[in-house]
């Protein structure tokens, strides 16, 4: 028992999340009326295994709730329960609330047990009916249900001392070999009246003479109730042979209760004990088992071990089989290619020159290759996301009184770890703009003559080197108009100005805007689309909207295919050398001073086609004392777009594409206004990536 | 004084010494990753100029101090006996790897925890807070530095300099 269980906790809570996951997809799929077993296997199997592993965990807390739904979720299976839509409800908040208690106890903090009472109740009222939610301890219920030899309280058992029997049970060692089970008797005996239950393990050997097929154990037994004697006769028929049995009835006898000092074994040793003989803790300790050793060990069974290290949130990756062993192939090659450039290396002659260059090819693509796949490690499929919205969906239709549809296209769709995590937020965030605001009532949509049912369409797929994540609804669309009016009346453009479709429709990325009338808990107190294209720009995307009234709204957002690797432009500027993200280049020209223009004699600008962009002279703004070209025509501009603002880099020269590996330089110093992260060059020497964005706002101040 | 304290102070630590300005100073060897030669490192811009830049470790990139600099000293041409010791800070539960430059590393001495004394209080001109005390080894004194408070990323950039 000195294993430190807490060095699986993570794996536990993660199989935990995991399970929840697929209980909630499962009920959400379940159709009501219609019993679909293997549906409500998959729901049952979740929550049996968290069950299993809070049991064993300690997490009695969890396990008890867990039983709870089992059992409904078991009478479902057998088809001896409707499946209705008020039981799925239950259902799905229960499972919210284990996801609750399961994060409480990952976090080490209380788990809210008003909250834990109540969904039980809930599940209690579902399962036994009303009458079940006045039992005052749903607990003792559970445990009831979970083992059929029900072993009632002393307490209740002397109230019937006078009816009854009492029973000495002591089998032979042979007993269990005889194919008798004393579990199955006992549970015949809880049927005829209350049973009570102790066992003597004095015989047990020590552990090693300890034959696992022999039972050591005696019982002794208390049916009380008005049972005739032949009933308790007949269910020891069996065994009348294997065992010493000493049966008395308790009206003949009337005396003090003999085996209230006995400690009672809890219904679990029992039912384990006679098959293994050594399964519990308790059949192994020595004997006699003294009270205060049963009690001892109830509450370290009861209550969660508290850990004794605090858990830090480490993050981790499940990886495809076929991925790791892509991996270990390409790193094989490797190796063999590294051999065979060793061998040429060691007597290395002119006229070997050739079988060189084609071995420094082949480690040049075997490298690649084993970039690319040590990369796709990273990749999880976008499904992770997705399929939380379904539940989304579900919830808040119902709330809003819509009929609405979710599909779901390409969730098989690669996106490396980081995005999985990130964009969530803002996904759900658009989802609910467009259940709220996009789809419309059912009435208003017939009237349309549209589809009763609205559609929502959450859509992933590649697109050169980006991944696309498309929401399409067939709602109401944006209207131009009452954007331009709400944005005219919040004083954020002219009354005059004339905006061009994507113009007004980039207005409600503008803070505080919002064209809801009225203000709903789902969405509309305009905080929203600010941020939310902020967090994609922090992930290095962008995000798009295409509108049609009456049609449909589609929001596109494009983000990189992984935040590890980027494409880069190498830039110098006097002895530095600079990264700017190939994505944010437009293009890259020469001008002269000529096609300058100053604004109040600083901001320096030159026109651009019909724009006129502001210029940052990269040398001035980084302080960089080495830089060569300080007039506009010895030094080149590279035109760059952040934000939506375009603006000119001023630097000395541009180097050469290549692809970069991004590495933080936060994570042994600190941000740094204007940088996004740092690279290492290929001669070894570091060099700096630019934040275009934060290079705008650097060079307002 | 408890026993605790007292067993500590029987505890010995080791101490790499290094030379800076002709002055010797000590930081805790558990602290030091590695010693190396300075070589050219990449300027971070618009940093203050103690932060001499990044270097490529590996893989990882770490900023390099200067500590003449930091300690408001003269500065020195860089010299093959330059070197650039790696330390680990710990800050806020996160560690960094950060180099500071110094002339040249001296000696690893054995010091008894008992016998590190405290810092003298120098008046308000001089600050001590990043010195974990004063030890002193044949007749001459070893500032130990309190790696940690020295080199605490967040302070990096608003520091009141520490005059010595």
């Amino acid at each position: 028992m000195s294993i430190d269980m807490a060095q699986f906790h993570q794996v536990f809570f993660e199989e935990c999340f995991e399970g929840l996951e697929a209980m909630e997809s499962g009920l959400l799929n379940l159709d009501t009326g219609d019993i679909d077993s293997e549906a409500i296997n998959v729901i049952f199997r979740g929550a049996h295994s968290i069950k299993g592993g809070s049991g064993t965990f300690g997490f009695s807390n969890v396990a008890d709730f867990t039983h709870i739904m089992e059992t409904l979720l078991d009478e479902m299976r057998d088809g001896r329960r409707q499946v209705t839509q008020a039981a799925i409800d239950v259902l799905l908040g229960s499972v919210d609330c284990l996801r609750e208690m399961i994060t409480a106890i990952q976090q080490e903090q209380d788990v809210d047990e008003t909250r834990v009472a109540e969904q039980k109740s809930a599940l209690e009222v579902e399962l036994y009916g009303s009458e079940a939610s006045v039992e005052p301890s749903p607990v003792n219920h559970s445990i009831a249900m979970e083992t059929p030899v029900a072993m009632s309280e002393p307490a209740p058992a002397q109230q019937h001392e006078h009816q009854g029997y009492e029973i000495a049970f002591t089998p032979y060692l042979t007993l269990l070999q005889t194919g008798n089970d004393p579990v199955r008797m006992f549970r015949e005996l809880a049927e005829l009246g209350e049973l009570t239950a102790s066992v003597n393990v004095q015989d047990i050997p020590d552990f090693y003479e300890l034959n696992p097929e022999a039972c050591y154990l005696a019982w002794d037994l208390k049916v009380a109730g008005d049972i005739a004697e032949d009933e308790v006769n007949e269910i020891f028929d069996w065994v009348k042979g294997d065992c010493e049995l000493e049966i008395q009835s308790l009206a003949a006898k009337p005396v003090k209760d003999p085996v209230a000092h006995i400690p009672a074994i809890d219904a679990e040793t029992l039912s384990n004990t006679p098959e293994s003989g050594i399964s519990e803790p308790a059949a192994i300790s020595p004997p006699p088992v003294t009270e205060d050793a049963v009690n001892k060990m109830a509450p370290q069974k009861a209550e969660p071990e508290p850990a004794k290290t605090v858990t830090k949130s480490s993050s981790t990756i499940r990886v495809d089989t076929a991925k790791i062993d892509t991996l270990i192939n390409m790193v094989g090659e490797l190796v063999i290619t590294q051999s065979m450039l060793s061998l040429v290396g060691e007597h290395f002659a002119m006229n070997k020159e050739s079988q060189l260059k084609s071995g420094l090819a082949q480690l040049e693509r075997h490298t690649r290759e084993l970039q690319q796949s040590v990369m796709n490690i990273r990749m999880l499929p976008i499904s992770f996301v997705f399929s939380r919205f379904p539940r989304l969906v579900h919830d808040i239709s119902s709330k809003l009184g819509k009929k609405i549809e979710l599909k779901l296209v390409g969730e098989n769709t690669e996106v490396d770890k980081a995005v999985v995590e990130l964009i969530n937020d803002p996904l759900v965030h658009l989802i609910r703009n467009s259940l709220d605001h996009g789809i419309e009532m059912p009435a208003d949509r017939i009237a349309a003559g549209k589809p009763e049912t609205g559609t929502i369409e959450l859509r992933a797929y590649h697109r050169g080197g980006h991944i696309v994540i498309e929401i399409i609804d067939d709602g109401r669309g944006l209207n131009k108009d009452k954007i331009k009016a709400k944005a005219i009346e919040k004083g954020l453009i002219d009354k005059h100005s004339t905006l061009t479709d994507k113009q007004v429709f980039e207005l409600i990325f503008l803070p505080g805007f919002s064209t809801a009338e009225q203000l709903t808990d789902i969405s509309g107190r305009g905080v929203g689309m600010d941020v939310v294209r902020k967090n994609i720009q922090e992930l290095g995307g962008n995000i798009e909207i295409t509108s049609e009234l009456d049609k449909g709204t589609t929001i596109s957002i494009h983000l990189p295919l992984t935040l590890a690797i980027l494409d880069g432009q190498s830039v110098a500027v006097g002895d530095e050398i600079y990264i700017v993200p190939l994505v944010s280049i437009i293009e890259s020209i020469n001008i002269t001073e000529k096609m300058l223009n100053r604004v109040a004699g600083k901001g320096e600008t030159f026109r651009l086609r019909n724009e006129y962009i502001p210029i940052i002279r990269m040398h001035e703004i980084f302080n960089v004392q080495s830089a060569k070209a300080s007039q506009l025509a010895e030094g080149i501009i590279v035109v760059v777009e952040g934000q939506g603002m375009r603006c000119g880099l001023f630097v000395d020269d541009l180097l050469g594409q290549q692809q970069v590996v991004i590495k933080s330089l936060e994570a042994n110093y600190k941000r740094v206004e204007g940088i996004s992260g740092a690279t290492i060059l290929g001669d070894g020497s570091v060099a700096l990536i630019l934040d275009i964005p934060g290079l705008v706002r650097l060079s307002n101040r | 004084m408890t026993t605790d304290t007292q067993a500590s102070n029987s505890q010995i630590e080791q101490f790499l010494t290094f030379q800076l300005a002709g002055e010797a100073y000590g930081v805790e060897i558990l602290k030091v990753q590695e010693i190396r030669g300075w070589e050219a490192v990449r300027v971070i811009p618009n940093t203050p100029a103690f932060i001499k830049g990044a270097l490529n470790l590996r893989g990882s990139i770490v900023p390099i101090i200067d500590l003449r600099e930091r300690f408001s000293m003269e500065k020195s041409e860089y010299s093959p006996m330059t070197v650039v010791i790696v330390l680990c800070v710990e800050h806020d539960e996160n560690s960094y790897v950060m180099g500071v430059v110094a002339d040249a590393v001296s000696d690893v001495l054995d010091v008894k925890v008992a016998d590190i004394k405290q810092t003298p209080n120098l008046g308000a001109k001089i600050n001590t807070r990043y010195m974990r005390g004063i030890y002193v080894h044949k007749q001459s004194m070893i500032m130990l530095l309190d790696v940690d408070k020295l080199l605490n990323p967040d302070e990096l950039e608003s520091i009141d300099s520490m005059v010595c």
